[in-house]
């Protein structure tokens, strides 16, 4: 095994990995951010840094929140954290070992105490169709948007629900994009339902009337907005043509080559999930989170989680979360001592109890419609093995009892995309057809790499230790030798 | 209670395959499994249906499993996904070839002739994608490989509907002789045959040391990784024959790695997890090897729960301290090809108490100081 060579590593520079790390640097440890992009953001505060002008421009455009990743990104520069850009994090280790892949150079490297701050990834929306050229997610969209300044060139359709459905369409309206209807899923009773949760969120009015503004500022600019959107589908042959739905009881078609799909985010728990770090159904949420504890502490006690990929809470309550684990990791590795943790801990945990109200308002009202959960027989859920809701049906009828099985039974989850994409969908079919609740069925059980990793780059990985157990080579064993006999 | 002829405790393939031999012959046997079939071992495996570079115990049965493998639909109504590409043992350096140039010899010796020395033009022309340094090899171009989850599939579904029974979730957890019978208390329910099996994988040590047997077992972890699809580039399985190493390349085009290294696990939990220590020294030789797959991507590694035994061959045949208890299992990570002889022997044991093949080498006994 080798010698630790950080207290800390933090995966991940969205607004947890960077207040984990600000924060566990701050409090005296040896701390190492990994991230995959060129530059601390993370998804939501994406090249916060190069988007400098706030009023103006981009930033001006991608709102006050963006501009608000900016001064978290400042601190954390300003700190003493070492930082790995361009480094994807392909494993962790119960015994603090991160593989990591920067440059093409594979690497492990061992700290004794890792914080996952690995963010929130699309729910996939699987309709029929969601598979056609000309069909991506809204989230990506966004991300050209962030990134490259680019908006799509020719009309496009949104539809979904949630808050980023809301906001894409709105920085697309205002980026001047052609937007030829806005298709809001979101059921009418998740409406009312919402209501009951609306006293505990008022606290947060400030971020419910923004979503409001984008709605309006939607409406403003004179797009199609229709609301109660049921029975969604993609249509074309090589790639898409139109979008068919109903409304008000009835079936309409509009002609697009791009449509936007949204329907919220899960947690990116894979890292956690790889470990066998325990988890819990959120029945609201629909998608796992990790069990933790206020400090974002999982059930293996070199691990924590903070922000989105424990559970959805948000960028402003990441930012919190991630505070609380680089405290917590200074307590545990003895930097500061209980009471000092929990005088730390005073503010960050407030924050996020005020945030805990809007966040309950949010989830009701944006849970998604069960048909995006549990799609109907014909649609494909795995998209890499092209395996059908219908399939997952069929081989639960004939003893599949969960997600695991069902690799063994369809392939659904052994593509490249081991089963990222498809999991919660396969999980959902099964229990329904099974009738059980997903939390008994269980998920895939996450392999390493979790990320990309080539033969080459991992013959060539650097940090190994020689201490390792093998069988023998063939011929040399019992037996085998030449001379011998039975 | 749940009555039947024989109690199987694990439900893998050499637990299905004693049910489906068992049921063939008019018993009613009954699977007492504590996952699923297929969950271990059996599932997870790397599919290897090989004759070449057995022990020499077992290449009576290796052979007489082959001429199953080669009809496995008759046994099974299943292709199993078993296809007769070859398996090759490949020598890098002159030494190595005399190794097996060795072992050849022994072989034959033995009065077996399946195995087939081949010189360096041999050897390119059945890999054409290997390294430029290798020498020769030792082939049986009548090995191949087949779907491990598909096979223990298979070979459920087939005793299922031959009449074995099968509890999932049932974890046996006490034992005990009552009468002429064996009783289990699995998963909440109880269970009585005249006849046990103990074809539990990882967990059979423990219950053979339950029945009083003294063996020199202990569970280990082999290591499998899995690259993305891939152009054709291997048509044999290859097995390096001085480093730890087996490759395969799947119909989908997947190369599925594996063939040495160990990784962790928990027993009583049943997780595991890999060791990228030794996943890199499967790498750097696979790189050697096979310098077009430099570039592919891993998409997945795992390590499945095995028995192993000190001498490296499975026990086989009754229990020697308890009556009407029988083993297969320590099968030390070479047990999927034997899978459906083995559970013929069983049945042969059970309904006639002795059987054609040579299954001495396998006995219980013989750890006994």
């Amino acid at each position: 095994m080798t010698a630790f060579r950080h207290d800390v590593a933090v995966v991940g520079a969205g607004p947890a990995g960077m207040a984990a790390a600000t924060a566990a640097a701050e409090l005296g440890l040896d701390t190492v951010l990994f991230d995959e992009q060129p530059a601390p953001g993370g998804q939501i505060y994406r090249n916060v840094e190069a988007n400098r002008d706030a009023g103006s421009g981009l930033a001006g455009l991608l709102g006050d929140d963006y501009v608000r990743g900016r001064r978290l990104a400042e601190a954390f520069r300003a700190g003493s954290a070492a930082y790995a850009p361009g480094t994807s994090v392909w494993e962790i280790e119960p015994d603090g070992t991160v593989g990591t892949l920067r440059d093409g150079r594979a690497a492990l490297v061992r700290a004794r105490r890792i914080v996952v701050s690995a963010g929130a990834m699309e729910r996939p929306v699987p309709i029929p169709g969601w598979t056609l050229p000309g069909v991506m997610t809204a989230g990506a969209a966004q991300t050209l948007l962030k990134a490259a300044d680019a908006i799509p060139d020719g009309p496009v359709v949104l539809a979904g629900s949630g808050p980023l459905h809301y906001l894409v369409a709105w920085q697309l309206v205002s980026a001047g994009a052609e937007i030829r209807a806005i298709l809001d899923t979101t059921p009418r009773a998740n409406t009312r339902a919402a209501l009951a949760q609306l006293p505990g969120a008022l606290g947060q009015l400030a971020q419910i009337r923004k979503g409001r503004r984008w709605i309006a500022g939607i409406r403003a600019a004179g797009v199609r907005f229709v609301r109660h959107v049921s029975a969604l589908a993609a249509v074309g042959t090589d790639r898409l043509d139109a979008v068919d739905y109903e409304a008000d009881g009835r079936k309409e078609r509009i002609e697009t080559p791009l449509l936007l799909l949204h329907q919220g985010v899960v947690p990116n728990n894979q890292l956690a999930d790889s470990i066998d770090c325990a988890r819990r159904w959120d029945n609201v949420q629909a998608c796992w989170h990790t069990q933790a504890d206020a400090w974002g502490a999982t059930s293996v006690d070199t691990v924590a989680v903070a922000g989105d990929c424990a559970g959805i809470g948000g960028a402003l309550a990441a930012e919190h979360r991630g505070r609380l684990a680089g405290i917590d990791a200074a307590a545990r590795l003895g930097k500061i001592d209980a009471g000092t943790r929990d005088r730390l801990s005073r503010e960050p945990l407030a924050a996020l109890r005020r945030l805990a109200g809007l966040r309950r308002f949010l989830d009701t009202l944006y849970a998604p419609a069960a048909p995006f959960l549990s799609p109907r027989d014909e649609v494909v859920v795995c998209r890499c093995e092209g395996v059908t809701a219908g399939e997952l049906r069929d081989v639960a009828a004939h003893g599949c009892m969960g997600p695991n099985q069902a690799k063994a039974f369809t392939r659904a989850g052994m593509g490249p995309c081991q089963g990222r994409m498809c999991g919660l969908a396969v999980a959902n079919v099964i229990a329904g057809a099974r009738g059980r609740p997903v939390a008994e069925i269980g998920a895939f059980r996450v392999r390493p790499p979790v990320k990309p990793l080539t033969v080459g780059q991992l013959a060539d990985l650097e940090g190994v230790s020689r201490d390792i157990a093998s069988l023998d080579a063939m011929p040399t064993r019992p037996g085998d030798e030449a001379g011998e006999t039975a | 209670m749940t009555t039947g002829d024989v109690l199987i405790i694990g439900g893998g393939l050499h637990g299905c395959s004693a049910a489906l031999h068992l049921a063939r012959r008019g018993l009613k046997p009954v699977i007492l499994e504590k996952d699923w079939p297929g969950r271990h071992a059996s599932g997870v495996n790397a599919g290897g249906v090989r004759t070449l570079l057995r022990d020499p115990a077992e290449i009576p049965l290796a052979l007489a499993a082959r001429r199953m493998w080669h009809a496995i639909g008759e046994l099974v109504d299943d292709d199993c996904g078993y296809k007769t590409v070859g398996q090759v043992a490949i020598a890098e350096n002159d030494a190595e070839y005399d190794r097996l140039k060795a072992r050849a010899g022994t072989v034959r010796q033995l009065g077996f002739d399946h195995e087939e020395l081949i010189d360096r033009a041999a050897l390119r022309s059945m890999v054409p994608s290997l390294a430029r340094h290798c020498v020769g090899g030792l082939a049986v171009r009548e090995d191949g490989f087949a779907s491990p989850y598909h096979t223990s599939l298979a070979f459920r579904r087939k005793a299922l509907a031959l009449g074995a029974r099968l509890f999932e979730d049932a974890e046996a957890e006490r034992i005990d002789r009552v009468g002429e019978n064996w009783r289990i208390a699995a998963g909440g329910q109880t269970f009585e045959a005249p006849v046990l099996v103990n074809a539990a994988g990882a967990w059979a040590g423990e219950w053979a040391a339950r029945l009083g047997d003294t063996v020199s077992f202990r569970h280990i972890l082999p290591m499998m990784m899995v690259t993305e699809r891939v152009p054709p580039l291997v048509e044999p399985v290859v097995i390096a024959s001085g480093r730890p190493l087996s490759l395969k390349q799947m119909p989908n085009g997947t190369v599925v790695m594996g063939g040495g290294y160990l990784g962790f696990g928990d027993l009583r939990t049943g997780r595991n997890r890999t060791d990228f220590n030794g996943l890199q020294k499967s790498a750097a030789t696979v790189a050697e090897l096979f310098p077009a797959l430099h570039s592919a991507r891993i998409v997945r590694s795992w390590a499945g729960f095995e028995g192993r035994m000190a001498d490296d061959i499975p026990v086989i045949g009754p229990s020697a301290a308890a009556p009407d208890a029988f083993h297969a299992f320590g099968f030390s990570g070479h047990g999927f090809q034997l899978a459906p002889i083995v559970g013929r022997i069983l049945a042969d044991l059970i309904t006639t108490g002795e059987t054609d093949l040579p299954i001495r080498p396998f006995s219980a006994n013989r750890f006994a100081a």
